[in-house]
């Protein structure tokens, strides 16, 4: 109740767009349905509709973050959607600074994914049907992020999943595909039962399903105990899914399925990062949640050195980039469980662009060489020079060098976890500021793999590779500025963001005043060795060891096969399920469901047989007959009468006048 | 003069008017037939007002009405008359026997 009021009464100006923002979902939902039944009609087969949709709502969302930061007020709303007796299910919305940068962030990526698109599936056949997929599952995020409670919240989070559903399925023709989409669904899954459980615990405890009261009641201590753990925990399984942390990571590197600009959809603004969104959402929930932080931080830490591992062996372009993002992603939650909460969201804004980037610079040289195998590639820096140098930006700001976005960000991280490390006011921080050490460098080794196995060298793939289209071109070069400049809002002491991101139920900015000048000068220098590691090692082949059969044999095995998490689930879960569960519930519907539905089908013709031939053909049918042979016969015998001579007719009537006469005064006479 | 006078004529009137309509066959004489049933029935009615005086002319004043009635009639019939001749060249009621089953 107070939390609205709190919330309220920072500022009482009111914005003039700031009102309008659920606009930005409306936009692209309604976008999704004039695409689906108009879209083939149109000259531009749909995508102009998409783009505009997209455009518009970048267009209200920047509004709507200026009003923000010029210290408008926050706007909360709700309305009741349905109700169960006493308990109200409301939607509403929730727009203050992290709302509109996710809102920022979306309907960016999503606008120059949607142009980028244009090239890269113009020869598709289901052009059409995946411009309404894009813009629905731009809708559904956007719907998940300004949602005020957490069941509106799961409405989008579904929507979000069943789209990435239709779009990792989007060449469905290979079994191959549409199986990565099942795993993506089914995975995904497996997290949200997590999810719902904490919500219904949630609001067992607290009452209501609003986000606010929700944070509110955590912090002064109405919800508390071990039930507040089990429901973060429980919210956690749900992030965990989304954003594919440890051991739920599997299906992201198969969502690789997807057409490539669906990848950097998935990968950097939507989808995946509703888990991040969601744990910084109830960051209250979790901090005062005794160990549940804690347990954030340590998966977060096995997931970004494993994936970042697992990142350094892998062939396939894309798949790199897949756990690179699961990487990048666990770096957030770490942020997150170290506390770092406006470092972990900075983390999210600039990931977004140059991961967006990545995948789109990607998707331009599958398109070129039309293969995602790295052995296809090399030497392209001469062939595909737009490709290339933002390819390369987006490598070095993930990398971490200054003064490119990943740098400020990651920098942000690393320096709040060893402040907390310092501090010791998380036990598990030393854990996270190592492994983010490990994991920055293991980071910059990769890209620099990636690109000396794909712009160095000779060309080894088949055909002439040729630059991409402009439509393709314009958004890397776009988010190649962005990339280079979005961290500059994060600069240490006098960024803005730190104004924008408060740490919830904390005054103090999001950054710490103090700033550790050596720690960035460190971790540029790690990230200097890895590239010129990687240098040497990849380019310059010095201290080739025999992967296969040397020393690191079997730590190549264990990577190259994703350390059995795979097999565990195939043959852990999938297997005896199948095997046994599957085959007791087809005894089950062979023997009882299906014989007591062909009893019923039965007894239904055998009563319908006997209706027809007594009831029917023998009651009904002789009724009806014998009323129309009745008059036919009556007919018969009074058309005689019918003579059509007037003077006959004339005749009976003066007869029958004369009858009536003579009866008349017969009875007369006799009365008189 | 008894009034009995008057209904035997009307009688023997209107018993020429009905041998007429049923036994002839040109519908022209049919026509004029019901005209002197007409005309009976007319004269019945003028002689029972002039037996019941006391009770006023009800009787001359539907005579009037009849004769008015006959008229209006007699044009009808005559009409339809000339347009079966049109159609067919005769006029014979024994032909006409198009109206049945």
């Amino acid at each position: 109740m107070s939390g609205f009021e709190l919330a309220a009464a920072v500022t009482t100006k009111r914005g003039f767009v700031i009102d309008f923002m659920w606009l930005v979902p409306l936009l692209p939902f309604l976008a999704f349905f004039t695409i689906l039944f108009f879209g083939k009609k149109m000259r531009s087969r749909g995508h102009s509709v998409g783009i505009f949709a997209v455009g518009a709502g970048l267009l209200i969302s920047l509004i709507g973050f200026a009003e923000l930061a010029s210290g408008y007020a926050q706007v909360q709303r709700s309305w009741t959607w349905f109700r169960i007796s006493t308990v109200h299910l409301q939607f509403g919305m929730n727009y203050d600074f992290l709302t509109a940068l996710m809102f920022v962030v979306v309907t960016t990526v999503s606008l120059l994914v949607q142009i980028y698109s244009t090239g890269y599936m113009n020869d598709d056949s289901r052009y059409t049907w995946f411009y309404a997929a894009l813009s629905l599952f731009t809708a559904s995020m956007l719907f998940l992020v300004i949602a005020n409670n957490l069941l509106q919240m799961l409405v989008g989070w579904e929507g979000v999943g069943v789209c990435s559903y239709f779009l990792i399925g989007h060449y469905w023709e290979e079994k191959e595909n549409s199986s990565a989409a099942i795993k993506a669904f089914i995975t995904t899954r497996v997290g949200d039962v997590g999810f719902m459980f904490g919500i219904f615990a949630l609001f067992f405890a607290g009452h209501t399903f609003n986000i606010i009261r929700l944070n509110h009641e955590a912090q002064t201590g109405q919800l508390h105990g071990s039930l507040l753990t089990v429901a973060a925990l429980l919210l956690f399984c749900g992030a965990a899914g989304k954003s594919a942390q440890f051991p739920l990571h599997v299906w992201l590197p198969d969502a690789m399925a997807g057409p490539t600009p669906v990848s950097a959809l998935i990968h950097a603004a939507t989808m995946v990062v509703a888990g991040v969104y969601l744990v910084a959402r109830m960051f209250l929930v979790f901090t005062h949640a005794g160990a549940a932080l804690n347990v954030v931080a340590i998966i977060a830490s096995i997931t970004m050195l494993g994936a970042a591992l697992l990142a350094l062996v892998q062939d396939d372009i894309k798949r790199v980039l897949a756990y690179s993002t699961i990487s990048q992603l666990a770096y957030m939650m770490a942020a997150l469980g170290v506390g770092a909460y406006t470092a972990a969201i900075f983390h999210l804004f600039t990931h977004a662009f140059f991961k967006a980037l990545l995948f789109l610079g990607a998707g331009s040289l599958i398109h070129s060489v039309h293969s995602n195998d790295m052995a296809d590639m090399g030497g392209l820096r001469k062939y595909m020079p737009h490709t290339f140098r933002t390819f390369i930006i987006g490598s070095l700001a993930l990398g971490g060098i200054f003064p490119l976005a990943g740098f400020f960000s990651k920098d942000e991280i690393l320096g709040e976890a060893l402040r907390s490390a310092n501090s010791g006011t998380a036990a598990t921080a030393w854990v996270v500021f190592i492994a983010g050490i490990i994991t920055a460098f293991l980071t910059a080794l990769y890209m620099t793999r990636v690109c000396i196995k794909t712009f160095w060298g000779e060309y080894r793939g088949h055909g002439h590779p040729h630059e991409s289209p402009g439509s393709m071109v314009t958004p890397l070069w776009v988010l190649a500025i962005l990339t280079m400049t979005v961290g500059l809002l994060g600069f240490p002491v006098i960024g803005p963001f730190k104004e924008w991101i408060n740490v919830p139920g904390q005054e103090s900015p999001g950054f710490s005043a103090f700033y550790n000048v050596i720690l960035p000068v460190v971790s540029v220098g790690l990230a200097g060795a890895a590239i010129w590691l990687g240098y040497m090692l990849f380019y310059k082949k010095r201290w080739q060891v025999d992967i296969l059969a040397g020393p690191f044999a079997w730590m190549y095995r264990l990577l190259v096969n994703k350390y059995y998490m795979d097999d565990l689930y195939t043959k852990g879960i999938v297997k005896p399920v199948q095997y046994t569960f599957s085959k007791a519930a087809y005894w089950t519907n062979q023997n009882v469901l299906d014989g007591a539905i062909n009893g019923i089908a039965a007894g239904t013709i055998a009563t319908a047989n006997f209706t027809y031939d007594e009831l029917d053909q023998k009651v009904v049918d002789y009724a009806v007959n014998g009323a129309a042979g009745l008059t036919g016969a009556s007919g018969g015998l009074l058309r005689y009468i019918q003579g059509g001579n007037v003077q006959r007719y004339a005749a009976v009537l003066f007869a029958s006048i004369a009858i009536f006469i003579g009866l008349f005064a017969l009875t007369s006479i006799v009365h008189i | 003069m008894p009034v009995s006078y008057f209904l035997v004529l009307s009688s023997l009137l209107f018993s020429i008017g009905i041998y007429g309509v049923l036994a002839r066959e040109n519908a022209v004489l049919v026509l004029l037939s019901i005209e002197l049933m007409l005309n009976a029935v007319n004269i019945n009615l003028v002689a029972f007002a002039a037996l019941f005086k006391q009770s006023g002319i009800p009787g001359q004043v539907f005579a009037l009405f009849v004769i008015a009635v006959a008229a209006a009639e007699v044009g009808i019939g005559l009409a339809i008359v000339i347009l079966i001749f049109r159609n067919r060249q005769d006029v014979d009621l024994d032909e006409m026997s198009l109206m049945k089953w």
